[in-house]
């Protein structure tokens, strides 16, 4: 028995043979700025990098104008610029990704995690010295800041999404708004309020409620697309069976969220782990581990990476790469997390 | 008969019914109002604190406070009155926040352009992601790598800039001092801008009519006519308001722009000299060493730019909003 297969074809691809002239026009492209940056006085990855763009423009134009017409060289133009954009927001990153690691894993050590800076000086080597007090800092003033959004930002959502008060469209505006307040202000008021208004001193509270502020915005709108995206089914469900809306939302809706929830969580917290402007105004700073939120000045690990990066001899300022590295460490950590919880369910986004 | 009505007397009374909530829900629903006007309350307080601790100031200095270019304290031995203005720390986040959108605008609709019409399915996943994370880095990571990675290459870039385009005053240099400038500054936020407008344009690219754009290609469009015809009209609301949202970043950034932007309390127009104004970072460059009157002053300012970009912001989410609704 034989059984006939046909490979499926794609009579829309162009075949080899017409091929040749995109493939000439690469390696003009190529070899014309190969010559081009040899003969002229441009040089070094700029001048390169230009004069590709360039060949890459005229080259593709000429070829289409050439086939076809002036509208398909346009659209060769349009091509190689976008090209070019989606590279530029890549290079940026990479370049990031690439000097965090290469510079801030030199002295990364398990020592770091087991000291602090009170018996170090700022230009003693790396081997001295750790940033256990800032991990320890960043870690609380996240977990408060998180216990204070959190009730916040998800009664806002259900404000919008279960409640539908009168203010719906004016909460969900404003927490919008909400999302674009400068860091620094948010550290601005809670000064105003925690120290100028209430007298209180430096402590690790005025740094979970400024950062608070920073990240409720992000969990209520967050919260509010998972809410959404709960079948109304659910909803009618749970009202026909004749449960109140307080045993709808509390038995059905919020367990159906559950791992949508958790996104909107983590995602708070990797937006705000990495906010120095506000810390900068109501931790105080320290360089040994405060272990009392209530009381005392304590650091955390951007104002750790900004100290030390303000002390400005090579030693801090390597440290200040390592604080990069580490806190980096953390917002990946916390990013998968949220990913994770979020490709769960499919109900991020 | 009589056994019917003997029924009736057992038969329980009927339901009310009401459409009066239950005690347990007006208490639910009272505790997430309040949860959600909450959010309202936490601006307001914002508003008024600032203004509050400010308010001295701006009475004091009045108009002035925002078009006023010094910032003095008063030093009492020697007769000197303080004076406090944010105008030229104004203009200069205007300066950099402008900057920004021309460099960082571009590029990002480009890319969503990419990734919505131009990028294979194998390309266009990781760089979505690889946007995600860009928007996760914080700020002062783009600080330290603006100060000691793009900067060397970026006052390289201004040198050539002021060698072949120094006839145009913005490009002139009164003093070979290119470092830590605005045209620095605004690069370094336009690469903070990039993944919020990309991701807004995507969105918004995303809702045009997919038959539009077969129907273009059926009419013989090439991909960037059909761009030019179907998406941009759609999507351009959008893009503004994702580009103000983008402005509205660069206005409020602190610390990234402390460490590449050497503030001046003067009015330059030269963007590649080493000085330039941003309120943000203003703020935290006098917080340090203030007095108490110096502190109101910072106050205001913060209340000046709390307002500055909540009206950005606005502006931008009803835009984004009207153009999500029609798409």
């Amino acid at each position: 028995m034989t059984t006939l297969s046909v490979s499926p074809r794609k009579p829309w691809r162009p075949k080899v043979g017409r091929l040749w002239p995109e493939i000439l026009g690469a390696f003009f492209t190529a070899f014309s700025t190969l010559a081009i940056v040899a003969v002229t006085p441009l040089k070094g990855r700029l001048g390169f990098s230009l004069t590709l763009i360039a060949m890459a423009v005229i080259t593709s134009a000429t070829v289409s104008w050439i086939r076809r017409d002036r509208k398909a060289a346009l659209n060769s133009v349009s091509t190689v610029f976008v090209y070019v954009a989606a590279a530029f927001v890549i290079i940026p990153l990479a370049s990031l990704l690439f000097e965090i690691v290469s510079k801030g894993a030199v002295g990364f050590s398990f020592g770091i995690f087991t000291k602090d800076m009170s018996l170090t000086s700022a230009d003693s080597p790396l081997s001295e010295g750790g940033l256990l007090h800032a991990v320890i800092g960043t870690l609380y003033v996240v977990l408060l800041a998180t216990l204070i959004s959190t009730p916040v930002g998800f009664l806002a959502s259900l404000y919008i999404v279960e409640v539908r008060g009168r203010f719906a469209g004016v909460v969900r505006f404003f927490v919008q708004a909400m999302s674009g307040v400068p860091s620094i202000v948010a550290g601005l008021f809670i000064y105003a309020v925690w120290m100028i208004g209430l007298g209180n001193s430096y402590n690790v509270v005025a740094g979970a409620g400024a950062l608070a502020i920073l990240m409720i915005p992000t969990v209520a709108r967050t919260a509010e697309e998972v809410l959404k995206l709960i079948p109304n089914d659910l909803r009618e469900a749970g009202l026909a069976l004749g449960a109140t809306q307080w045993r709808t939302v509390a038995m059905i809706i919020l367990p159906a969220a559950k791992s949508g929830l958790v996104t909107a969580i983590i995602l708070g917290i990797a937006r705000v782990a990495g906010e120095t402007a506000p810390l900068l105004l109501t931790l105080g700073g320290a360089d040994a581990i405060n272990l009392n939120p209530f009381e005392g000045n304590s650091s955390a690990l951007p104002f750790y990476v900004w100290k030390n990066y303000s002390l400005g001899n090579p030693e801090s300022i390597q440290r200040a790469w390592l604080g990069v590295f580490v806190l980096m460490i953390m917002v990946f950590i916390f990013f998968s997390l949220a990913r994770y919880f979020g490709r769960a369910k499919g109900a991020n986004r | 008969m009589s056994a019917t009505q003997q029924a009736s007397k057992v038969l329980p009374e009927s339901r009310k019914i009401t459409t009066v909530p239950r005690i347990s829900d007006r208490v639910f629903r009272g505790i997430v109002t309040a949860g959600g006007l909450s959010t309202l309350a936490i601006l307001a307080l914002i508003a008024f604190f600032l203004v509050f601790n400010g308010f001295e100031v701006f009475r004091s200095e009045g108009l002035r406070f925002l078009t006023g270019f010094d910032w003095v304290d008063a030093i009492p031995e020697e007769g000197l009155v303080a004076s406090y203005g944010i105008g030229a720390m104004l203009y200069g986040t205007l300066v950099i926040g402008t900057l920004a959108v021309i460099f960082g605008v571009p590029v990002a609709v480009g890319a969503a352009l990419f990734l919505s019409y131009y990028a294979p399915e194998w390309i266009r996943r990781p760089m979505v992601v690889v946007i995600d994370v860009m928007a996760a880095i914080p700020s002062v990571v783009f600080g330290l790598w603006g100060y000691f990675v793009l900067m060397p290459h970026a006052e390289y870039w201004a040198k050539l800039i002021h060698k072949y385009l120094g006839f145009i005053p913005i490009f002139d240099m009164p003093a070979p001092a290119y470092s830590r400038s605005p045209f620095i500054a605004g690069l370094v936020l336009a690469i903070m801008i990039i993944p919020i407008v990309a991701s807004i344009s995507r969105e918004v690219f995303a809702q045009t009519p997919p038959d539009r754009i077969q129907a273009a290609y059926a009419l013989g469009a090439t991909r960037w006519t059909m761009i030019k015809a179907v998406v941009f009209p759609y999507g351009i609301g959008g893009v503004i308001g994702g580009a103000m949202l983008g402005l509205g970043r660069a206005l409020g950034e602190t610390v990234a722009v402390y460490t590449v932007l050497n503030l001046a309390y003067d009015i330059r127009i030269e963007i590649l000299l080493s000085a330039g104004g941003s309120v943000a970072s203003m703020i935290v460059n006098k917080f340090g060493e203030a007095d108490a009157v110096e502190l109101r002053a910072l106050m205001a300012a913060g209340f000046v730019l709390f307002i500055v970009t909540l009206i950005v912001n606005f502006i931008a989410n009803a835009i984004i909003n009207r153009t999500a609704r029609k798409g």
